[in-house]
């Protein structure tokens, strides 16, 4: 008789289930949010050191890289990186609260249908002031940028 | 697939789209399609011993109790980790529903998963009451029992309802991308002891407290909403990492131990 196979990562969902953070509520959407934004604001800031070095090269290095970002698509970069500061940062700390225990409520007796406590609106209006912040920002930022 | 003739023609059909996969023989996967009928208590446990029954006795799944109380029949339905004879076809409202394996546990065949890791991790929150008073186990000194306010009960009680059954496991994001991260089965499992004013061991913060351990917990709550009992793993985890960030304070009074007479004369008085 053959034997049977097991190998460790078989079945592994990977990163791949972060992709559709819908099907387990806002929390998981925050999860995903907090990794996207934060991936994007690591790549932001790894550029934004390049383009503040190029200063060593002179006054006329700096000020042609600087027109970069006075494009059309650097506007909208810069729009982006807005949103995700604003999300990441006001989702972050409603985090350094709920690692804490802080407002997640207290063990009960559970009883059908089972609303666990932690996923208690008191949290999850962390998140939603957190999008609406970002969204508000994004706003501002556009029409600084763009002179609406 | 097979049809099976319905006598009522009023009675409701579903597809079932049930995963096949033989690990032993490395055949591949496929979906097998079933027109299983369905009324209104039809749970999708149900449908596959429907399956089972008249179309394909092939189908490997595991159950037991039908009754979400063994754990045995987890499995995604629709996308969502859920226990099979816990879901009623008619609350889905969809026209197919899907029912793959697991996610994040091996597959040996078709829905039946390997829990070997899950246990395993379950295993290392050393998931029982540790007490340095070695009169507990010793018989031939009397049996005790220990006094619990109902509120140092509620500290553990919601936790201890856990039946094993992996949804928290699978749903994890985590436990997708770090094989060794515990899960939220067994966080939770280590709050429930660390809470409990019986046990007395002073290693529980320890064991969880890891690089691959309680810090790569990010409250996605993905677990607390797929669990089917209630007992809210991410709440656990939080509380417990509350603890070792010094936020809360272990001001664990030790239950109180009660010798219990044979004759049973303490009349219940502590």
């Amino acid at each position: 008789m053959k034997e049977i196979e097991r190998p460790t990562r078989n079945n592994l969902e990977g990163i791949g289930g972060w992709l559709n953070p819908s099907r387990y509520g806002w929390e998981r959407i925050s999860y995903w949010f907090q990794r996207l934004t934060g991936v994007f604001l690591l790549v932001y800031f790894i550029g934004h050191v390049y383009e503040t070095s190029t200063i060593v090269n002179g006054q006329n290095a700096w000020e042609s890289f600087l027109e970069l970002t006075q494009t059309l698509w650097g506007h909208l970069f810069l729009i982006m990186v807005i949103g995700a500061s604003t999300f990441h940062s006001a989702n972050g700390i409603r985090l350094i609260f709920t690692h804490a225990g802080i407002g997640l409520g207290t063990p009960g007796r559970p009883d059908y249908p089972y609303n666990p406590a932690s996923l208690n609106y008191r949290q999850k209006s962390g998140i939603w002031i957190a999008l609406i912040l970002a969204a508000a920002a994004m706003f501002y930022g556009f029409n600084v940028l763009f002179g609406v | 697939m097979n049809n099976t003739t319905i006598d009522n023609k009023n009675e409701r059909r579903i597809t079932l789209k049930v995963y096949r996969e033989n690990r032993g023989q490395d055949s591949g996967s496929h979906h097998d399609t079933f027109e299983v009928p369905y009324k209104k208590w039809t749970t999708v446990l149900d449908a596959l011993l429907y399956v089972k029954s008249y179309m394909d006795p092939s189908v490997a799944i595991r159950y037991s109790c039908r009754m979400a109380s063994c754990g045995s029949c987890g499995m995604k339905i629709n996308g969502v980790p859920k226990l099979a004879c816990y879901t009623k076809i008619s609350e889905l409202e969809t026209s197919t529903v899907e029912c793959e394996p697991l996610p994040n546990f091996p597959i040996i065949r078709d829905l039946v998963t390997d829990f070997s890791r899950f246990f395993n991790h379950h295993k290392s929150m050393q998931p029982y009451i540790q007490t340095n008073d070695s009169t507990e186990a010793d018989n031939s000194k009397g049996t005790f029992s220990f006094y619990q306010s109902p509120e140092d009960v509620d500290k553990y009680l919601q936790f201890s309802y856990c039946i094993k059954c992996g949804l928290c496991y699978s749903a994890c994001p985590t436990v997708g991308t770090d094989l060794n991260f515990p899960g939220p089965q067994a966080l939770a499992q280590q709050y429930r002891y660390f809470a409990d004013t019986r046990d007395e061991s002073k290693k529980r913060l320890d064991i969880v407290d890891d690089r691959h351990g309680i810090w790569r917990c990010h409250f996605a709550g993905s677990c607390s909403k797929v669990c089917p009992k209630g007992v809210d793993p991410a709440l656990g985890i939080q509380l417990l990492r509350s603890y070792m960030l010094g936020i809360s304070k272990n001001d664990k009074i030790p239950a109180k131990k009660i010798e219990i007479n044979d004759d049973n004369n303490n009349n219940g008085k502590i």
